[in-house]
Parts: C-alpha cells; sequence; structure tokens
C-alpha cells in the first residue's frame, strides 16, 4: 500500500511552499519541501546600485523582516567602511529591532502556530471561542509595530535607516509614551509564555546543531560571533568557509549546510540555547516555569520560546528608553572606498548573512545574500520525516496537519529563501 | 442575516508586505470581519471558501508563464479586483530586469529551464487583465486600505487622491527639504499616500508610492542636476520600486 501526502499551498507561512510526502508500505520513502515562490534575483539587482541603497532596496526581499535586511546590511557596509556605530545610535537599532521580533513572533504566535495547538483553521476562527486571547496577540503585536514606526517611520519598509545610522533620531520625549505600552506589552508577553507552555507537544527531540550569534555581553541582534552547540566559533566573515548552499531540483530555493557536518538549525530556539545565560533572570525564570530548561530540542516548543524572545524584547526595549540619550548627529558619514564587507543580524527567524563587495565609487560590484528559511530547509525536511515516521497510524487529514505545523514550527519566510539562486549560465 | 461579500487576497512575485498589511490592522481586523468573509487569504489561514469573490486583493506582479494563467483565473472569478502595491501596480523592484541588457543579465537571471520558469519582465496586474483599482505604494499605507474596503462596502468610490507628496508635507507643515536643505527630493512628482514621510524623517522621498497623476519629472530632475546629483544617480533615483511605471521609466531613460 502507498500514500501520499499533498499541501499544494502551504497556509500560514510568508510566502508560496508546498509539502509532499511519499509512503510506501508503511515507510516513508520521500519529504519535499517544495518552494516554488517565484525568484526576484536580487543579487542581480543589487549589481550596480550604491552603497548606501542596500538597506531600502534588500528591505523589499521580505515585508514581515525588512529590519533585519536594513540591520545586516548596514552592518556588512559599515563593517566594509571602518565605521563603528556606538552609543545611542547603537541602542536604537536595537530598539528598532526590539520592534521588529516583537511583532513578528507575535504574528506567529498568535496568528500563525496557535491555531495548530488548538485545531483551529485560523486564528479569526479562533477569536470565536478565544476572543480576549487573540486580541492580546494583536495588540502585542500592534505595540511591536508601532517601535518599528516610531523609530524607523513606519513597520513594513522602514525609511529611517541609513548606513552610519538614521536619517533623523527621536527626542527622548518621543520615546517615552512608549513606556506604558511596553510595560502592558511585558506582561502580556509573560501572559503569552504561560499560555503556549500549557499546550500538548509531539515527542520529538532530534540532535540539532544549533547556529546563532553569540555576543560576550548581550542577547544578540547585530553583533557578535556565530556559534553552535558543537563547536562552530566563528567571526562573521567565515561565513562562507563553513558554510556552502546546494541546489535541489523541486525548490527555487537553495539549501544550506554547515560543510563539516551538515544541516543545522536557525532561530529563536538556536539563540535561545546559545544565549540563554544572557537572558535576564526574570526571563529565564518565566522560560523555566513554562517548562523549557536552558536548553530546548524540541522544534514543537519552539513557540514557547518566541514567546520568551517577545518578552526579553519587551524588556529590552524598556531598559533602551530608559537610558536612552538623544545622540548629537543622526549618523556618522559613509565616504565610500572599495572592499568587502560582511555582516550576520538575528532576523526573527534566525541568522541573516548579507556580503557585498563595493568600488571606490560606492558602487556594488557583488552581493549575496542567506537568508534563514534557506539554512533550515534541510533541517525542516528531516523533522518532517520524523514526525512522519512517528505518526504514520494517524488519519490522512491529521498527519497533514501535524506535518504543516511542523513546518510552521520554523515560521518559514518563503519570500526570504527563493531570491538567492545560483542560477546557470545559458548561452544562446 | 444578509451575506457578507467575500474577500480573497492572491499574492504574486512579492515581498508579502503589502498583504500583511491587511493583518497590520489590528484594532479593526475582528470588526472587519463581521462585514465581510475572508474567503481566501494563505497567509493567515488553511481554511478556503470557493469563488466567485466578491472583492479580491491582488499583491505581486507576474514573472512566470504559469502566472499569467493564474492571474487569468483569478480575474474570471473575482467581481472588483484590486492590485495593492507597487508589485501589482508597476512590476516592482523585480522589474529591474526590464531594463538590463539581456547579454549582460544572462547569467543572473536565465536559470536551467528545468530547474526555474521566469519570463523575461516582470510586469503589473494591469498588464494583464483588466483592474478595477490600483492602491499605491511600497507598501500600501493600511489606511488606504481600510478606506479602499470601507468605501468598496458602501459602494462608493474610495477617497483616495492622485496628488503628489508636496502636497501632503505641506498638510503636515513640514519645512520643504530640498529648498530648505538641499537634499534631493521626488515629493513633487510622487504619488501621495504615505503621509510625506520621508521628508518628515529629513529624507528625500524616494518614490516608493510611484508616480502622481500628470507628473513632470524633466522639470524636477533639472532642478536636481544643479543641486549637483550626477546623471547616473538620476537613473537609479527614478529606477527603483515603480521603475516600470511610465512617468519613471522615460525619466530614468532620458539619463541613461
Ligand atoms: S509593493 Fe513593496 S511592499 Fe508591496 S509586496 Fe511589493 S515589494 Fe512588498
Ligand atoms: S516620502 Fe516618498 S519614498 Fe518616502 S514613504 Fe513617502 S512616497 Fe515613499
Amino acid at each position: 500500500m502507498s500514500k501520499t501526502i499533498k499541501v499544494d499551498y502551504l497556509a500560514r507561512v510568508e510566502g508560496e511552499g508546498a509539502l509532499y510526502i511519499r509512503i510506501k508500505d508503511d515507510r516513508v520513502t520521500q519529504v519535499q519541501l517544495k518552494i516554488f515562490e517565484p525568484p526576484r534575483f536580487f543579487e542581480a539587482f543589487l549589481q550596480g546600485r550604491k552603497f548606501t541603497e542596500a538597506p531600502d532596496i534588500t528591505a523589499r526581499i521580505c515585508g514581515i523582516c525588512p529590519v533585519a535586511y536594513q540591520m545586516s546590511s548596514v552592518h556588512a557596509m559599515e563593517q566594509l567602511l571602518g565605521l563603528k556605530v556606538e552609543g545611542p545610535l547603537r541602542e536604537l537599532r536595537r530598539l528598532i529591532y526590539c520592534g521588529e521580533w516583537i511583532e513578528s513572533h507575535g504574528l506567529h504566535v498568535y496568528m500563525l502556530h496557535a491555531p495548530d495547538f488548538l485545531g483551529y483553521a485560523d486564528a479569526l476562527q479562533m477569536a470565536r471561542d478565544y476572543p480576549e486571547v487573540v486580541k492580546r496577540g494583536l495588540k502585542l503585536k500592534q505595540i511591536g509595530n508601532e517601535l518599528v514606526a516610531l523609530v524607523g517611520g513606519r513597520e513594513v519598509h522602514p525609511i529611517n535607516v541609513r548606513v552610519g545610522g538614521f536619517y533623523s533620531v527621536p527626542r527622548k520625549k518621543d520615546l517615552v509614551p512608549m513606556v506604558e505600552k511596553l510595560k502592558w506589552a511585558r506582561d502580556a508577553a509573560l501572559e503569552t509564555v504561560r499560555w503556549v507552555g500549557t499546550f500538548d507537544f509531539p515527542p520529538v527531540e532530534p540532535e540539532y546543531e544549533f547556529v546563532s550569534l553569540r555576543h560576550p555581553q548581550e542577547y544578540p541582534f547585530n553583533e557578535g560571533r556565530l556559534v553552535s552547540n558543537k563547536g562552530l566559533d566563528i567571526a562573521v566573515d567565515d561565513f562562507e568557509n563553513h558554510f556552502e548552499e546546494e541546489h535541489v531540483p523541486y525548490t527555487t530555493a537553495l539549501h544550506s549546510v554547515i560543510k563539516a557536518r551538515g544541516a543545522y538549525y536557525v532561530g529563536p530556539m538556536a539563540r535561545y540555547n546559545n544565549n540563554f545565560d544572557l537572558l535576564p533572570s526574570g526571563v529565564q525564570a518565566a522560560a523555566q516555569e513554562a517548562g523549557l530548561t536552558s536548553f530546548c530540542r524540541n522544534p514543537f516548543q519552539s513557540i514557547i520560546v518566541r514567546s520568551v524572545e517577545i518578552l526579553y524584547a519587551c524588556e529590552e526595549s524598556l531598559r533602551i528608553i530608559d537610558q536612552y540619550e538623544q545622540p548629537d548627529r543622526p549618523y556618522l558619514e559613509a565616504e565610500p572606498r572599495a572592499g568587502v564587507g560582511h555582516g550576520i543580524s538575528e532576523a526573527p527567524r534566525g541568522s541573516l548573512y548579507h556580503r557585498y563587495r563595493i568600488d571606490d565609487q560606492g558602487v556594488i560590484q557583488e552581493a549575496k545574500i542567506v537568508p534563514p528559511t534557506s539554512q533550515n530547509q534541510k533541517t525542516v525536511e528531516s523533522d518532517l520525516y520524523q514526525v512522519a515516521v512517528q505518526n504514520l497510524h494517524l488519519p490522512e487529514d491529521q498527519l497533514t496537519w501535524l506535518c504543516e505545523q511542523a513546518i510552521r514550527n520554523y515560521d518559514p519566510c518563503i519570500s526570504c529563501s527563493v531570491h538567492f539562486l545560483k542560477l546557470h549560465l545559458e548561452r544562446h | 442575516m444578509k451575506r457578507r461579500p467575500k474577500l480573497a487576497v492572491w499574492k504574486f512575485a512579492s515581498c508579502d508586505g503589502c498583504q500583511l498589511s491587511l493583518l497590520d490592522c489590528e484594532d479593526e481586523l475582528l470588526a472587519l470581519t463581521e462585514r465581510i468573509e475572508i474567503a481566501y487569504f494563505m497567509e493567515a489561514s488553511r481554511a478556503t471558501v470557493r469563488g466567485p469573490y466578491d472583492l479580491s486583493l491582488v499583491e505581486g506582479s507576474i514573472t512566470t508563464p504559469y502566472d499569467i494563467k493564474r492571474i487569468q483565473k483569478i480575474r474570471r472569478s473575482s467581481k472588483f479586483l484590486v492590485a495593492i502595491g507597487a508589485c501589482a501596480t508597476a512590476g516592482g523592484i523585480q522589474a529591474l530586469r526590464n531594463f538590463t541588457e539581456v547579454e549582460k543579465y544572462l547569467p543572473l537571471v536565465y536559470a536551467r529551464p528545468e530547474y526555474i520558469h521566469t519570463l523575461e519582465k516582470s510586469s503589473p496586474i494591469a498588464a494583464q487583465v483588466p483592474v478595477d483599482f490600483e492602491l499605491r505604494g511600497c507598501p500600501i499605507n493600511k489606511i488606504q486600505l481600510l478606506e479602499l474596503i470601507s468605501a468598496f462596502l458602501q459602494g462608493r468610490r474610495p477617497n483616495i487622491h492622485p496628488y503628489s507628496v508636496c502636497w501632503e508635507c505641506k498638510m503636515r507643515g513640514n519645512i520643504c527639504v530640498m529648498v530648505a536643505h538641499g537634499i534631493p527630493c521626488l515629493g513633487p512628482v510622487t504619488h501621495a499616500g504615505c503621509g510625506a514621510l520621508c521628508p518628515t524623517y529629513q529624507r528625500g522621498c524616494y518614490g516608493c508610492f510611484g508616480p502622481k497623476e500628470t507628473p513632470n519629472p524633466a522639470s524636477l530632475s533639472a532642478r536636481l542636476r544643479a543641486l549637483g546629483v550626477p546623471e547616473d544617480d538620476l537613473v537609479r533615483l527614478y529606477r527603483t520600486f515603480n521603475a516600470e511605471a511610465e512617468p519613471f521609466r522615460q525619466e530614468s531613460a532620458a539619463h541613461e
């Protein structure tokens, strides 16, 4: 007997993907996460553009995490130009990133992932039975959006980020009205952690290699070394020496692997596992109360980890606003010079790598971008394999749903993952 | 109870940012679903309701042969079809491929055909099927989106104006960044809708809402040149998220 689990268009993920699993005689013989989103060729457009345009152009790769693209690109350019953005400007960058984590994680936890655990097709249906919960989620997400808009001008594709800093910086009194809202958000985030901690989690605990930034003093956003629980510890510049991408025919996205060991895992769970000691004690306690230890390996529990990161981002925003003093200048002057720059920042979905080569006029000669979702793709497939094997006895519709849920554990952003094909030359 | 009109949200080549604007209407979303049935919205729900749809919002541009067929089918099952955002109204940033000499671009654009199918050009929705309304912006403004949906529900025309960003600057009481600080700004030729965001942040407009009605980019370019903007920067300035919109396309070509 053979059967096929097929989902032609995955819902509640960002972008267009499909799932295909083949089962023959009670054995799973094939698992494919297909991405059919049409490629948009960003790496090609970037050639010939000015280095100052990279943050605005790359933001358009993804409407859900534009800040991540802006941050990775400006850090890569600043490394290239030998600029060091410090003090309040550096803090403002963490602040806008906090907003994006709150917004993006809030969207995923409440609107995209929780309905799976509670058996609803979507959050709007869930709202009929849990109106207060859904309203809490929407408000939390809204506060994240407000924070991005306050620093960046708007929530999708902020206009205020530039190489060297910002076009203009908020006054202290512009930020202060956020404090009350963020205090509410902090309480709501704590309730979120407790709420998702009560869900049922299928028992899956693979041996992952978790890869994320690690900074000596802080939970990472923009700076640090790239580390893993299996001994990886490299400078951001070294990324391409340790990682490579494979082109797989059935998908328009590339699969990333660690050259030495294969598939790996990026995202909230990787950050959490590599940086648990850097979370404030209150946040650690909330995580433990919800049933996590300092190291989490169950991909279904990523919903708890995401909620813990919302809590952290609220606390961190409050700290930043409290200590903020308006800088004298909104940005450092950025004079072009020829060179290569690398940047990694922690997008809501995981480490996002950018590399640029520019000439002495500041014109981009070459760009390379490796987004989190393509890094996770191989790992998603191996999770799917395991989930399918463990649950072959389930009726087909339930098994299909469970597999979809296993994909949504990664909050995959398919729009991000497809733009970076290594394309083959075809001469006519 | 009267049947609620059915809303569908479709995606083509895009970043998802415009459809996300619908989920970003946090205060209005639940109330909205009382008035309109969200019948097809893959980013938000695994439940889908069959067409025909009363209102279709279409995000993204057409870049594959398969998508041409898909948009035609969507048009047939939609009573009122609105293109949302620069990708859908002008081909988006991915329309930059339309400008490059094919020879130079080949190595990066043409994949092995068995791996990828892509068209030579990225085109707006209106180049493929009739469109009932276009909402501008990269991304669209969510207040304009709500206005569009309310107008649809009330059977009136949306109250959305085709004048320039300059106009919004004046309404906000901004000091002109170009006159006061000599910052190059596309505001005079750019469609309103963002609330003059960039000038408010001491930055020149970069035209993400595309051309306003009857713009005069040639005259603006003369002014920008006087401010010291070199020719190749002028090309880049008009050639971003709305590069394929006719007035911007022509003006960028004039400086090549
Ligand atoms: S118009 Fe801009 S924001 Fe909207 S989908 Fe296209 S790239 Fe994204
Ligand atoms: S000022 Fe121009 S570039 Fe800035 S948001 Fe408005 S339309 Fe877009």
